[in-house]
């Protein structure tokens, strides 16, 4: 399973613990994560399920390729980090 | 009379009080967020608060206690398309409840230009998609916005299924079957900042912001990009009111709530520069329907003032005698008398979107 980690500015909105799901894709992590936590998904995805122009997602160091889509793999052993860019406040 | 302003700024809500012979800053919610929009609900009491987090998009919160505690309810937003283009709201800009005898009904405006509908008390929202979908809105575009923005929706108290909506630069729009089908009724308005053989299209005209006078619901009043037009007709048709001093360019206006005659504005140098003519803060008051003017200045900054009035920045309470104005930089100041005489009631607070008497 993957780790899934939130930056901590988002918990002060909506409560997002790491936690740890199934997902070959980050758009299936995420998909499994909004299963459990249905309203964090508007704070990540705009209308369109696309990430957030002001959000970031890292899979272990590298950030992701495909933030329309989220098609990047995932393999069990990744960590995925969901940051908010150091832009848009 | 309005003895409470709830005050929408870049940095959280501000609950004003009066109390005593003065105003006080009360309750605070949502420090650090912006504030886009705020609204009382005076069917049911119930407070509504738009949010656009800089990092999390828009989100639109409730309290049913009086602002004592707040709960996240969904926000408008559109379905998702099968292509990766599809809209997405970038703000709640216009929010405003449906007529006494609708209980529960909610219209948001919002950028990039959807309506919303929402039954029940905004626990879930439809997009209006008559407007959405009307061949008009692809001539849209967005002024200081980016995109375009539905910024006034004015409910007429005589029939709450008639809604007149205005759109910056989208022109003004009706339905009479609460949105079923829309006309676009921006005739007598014109575009200085379109090549001339568009000056005079309906589907551009960039309106700032439009009242409705409750007592007189054919009475209308825009502040628009390029200058104030006025409606006698119930919006079929638009004329400019040109005796506006000290400037014609501003965002805000508010209509006296029993005399359709009397309106207020906060003029600027338009629009490369958008500050107070001469750096000196005024409000243009008309008691005569836009024959001649009144600029109120006493109390309010006269040397080196850069403060701006937002669309939504102005407001008067249901006495037509208290109206309260927060600018761009953080000033509020109060009027009791009309417009006489001002009284500043804070001067640090954030830039402020929005200004509600409740």
């Amino acid at each position: 399973m993957a780790r899934v980690a939130f930056t901590t500015n988002l918990q002060r909105h909506v409560a997002c613990p790491t936690q740890e799901v199934s997902g070959s894709t980050v758009r299936a992590v995420l998909d499994a994560v909004f299963a459990t936590n249905p309203r964090l998904r508007s704070y990540v995805l705009d209308d369109q399920n696309r990430l957030r122009r002001h959000v970031h997602i890292y899979v272990n160091e590298s950030r992701i390729a495909d933030s329309v889509g989220l098609t990047d793999p995932v393999r069990d052993s990744d960590e995925i980090f969901v940051f908010q860019a150091l832009t848009g406040g | 009379m309005g003895e409470r302003i709830l005050l929408g700024t870049r940095k959280g809500l501000f609950d004003i009080r009066r109390e005593g012979n003065g105003w006080q800053i009360g309750q605070t919610a949502f420090l650090g967020d912006p504030i886009s929009m705020v609204l009382q609900d005076p069917r049911d009491g119930a407070l509504y608060a738009g949010q656009a987090l800089g990092h999390f998009g828009v989100k639109l919160q409730r309290s049913t206690d009086d602002g004592k505690s707040w709960t996240e309810i969904p926000a408008p937003a559109f379905k998702k398309q099968d292509d990766d283009e599809g809209p997405s709201v970038s703000s709640l800009f216009s929010l405003e409840t449906g007529g006494n005898d609708q209980s529960g009904v909610l219209w948001c405006g919002t950028i990039p230009g959807g309506l919303f509908l929402s039954k029940d008390h905004g626990e879930s929202w439809s997009l209006i998609e008559s407007l959405w979908n009307a061949p008009e809105r692809q001539e849209w575009f967005g002024g200081g916005t980016g995109e375009p923005a539905i910024d006034s929706i004015c409910v007429d108290p005589r029939d709450s299924r008639h809604v007149t909506v205005a759109v910056s630069c989208g022109g003004v729009w009706q339905t009479q079957d609460r949105g079923g089908t829309w006309q676009l009724t921006a005739e007598g308005m014109y575009a200085e900042y379109m090549p001339p053989q568009r000056r005079n299209d309906q589907r551009i005209q960039d309106v700032h912001r439009m009242v409705q006078c409750p007592a007189r619901p054919d009475a209308l009043w825009v502040q628009h990009h390029n200058g104030v037009f006025r409606s006698t007709d119930g919006a079929r048709s638009w004329q400019e009111v040109t005796a506006i001093r000290p400037s014609k360019f501003g965002f805000a206006v508010a209509v006296h709530p029993k005399d359709p005659d009397t309106a207020w504005f906060v003029p600027g140098i338009k629009d490369e520069r958008r500050i107070p003519v001469d750096a000196k803060l005024v409000v243009a008051r008309t008691r005569d329907g836009a024959r001649t003017f009144d600029v109120l200045s006493t109390g309010l900054p006269q040397n080196h003032a850069y403060d701006l009035v937002y669309r939504h920045g102005l407001d008067v309470d249901d006495t037509g005698e208290r109206l309260a104005m927060g600018s761009t930089t953080g000033h509020l100041w109060v009027t009791e008398n009309g417009g006489d005489s001002w009284t500043l009631v804070g001067g640090n607070l954030p830039p402020v979107n929005c200004v509600r008497f409740c």
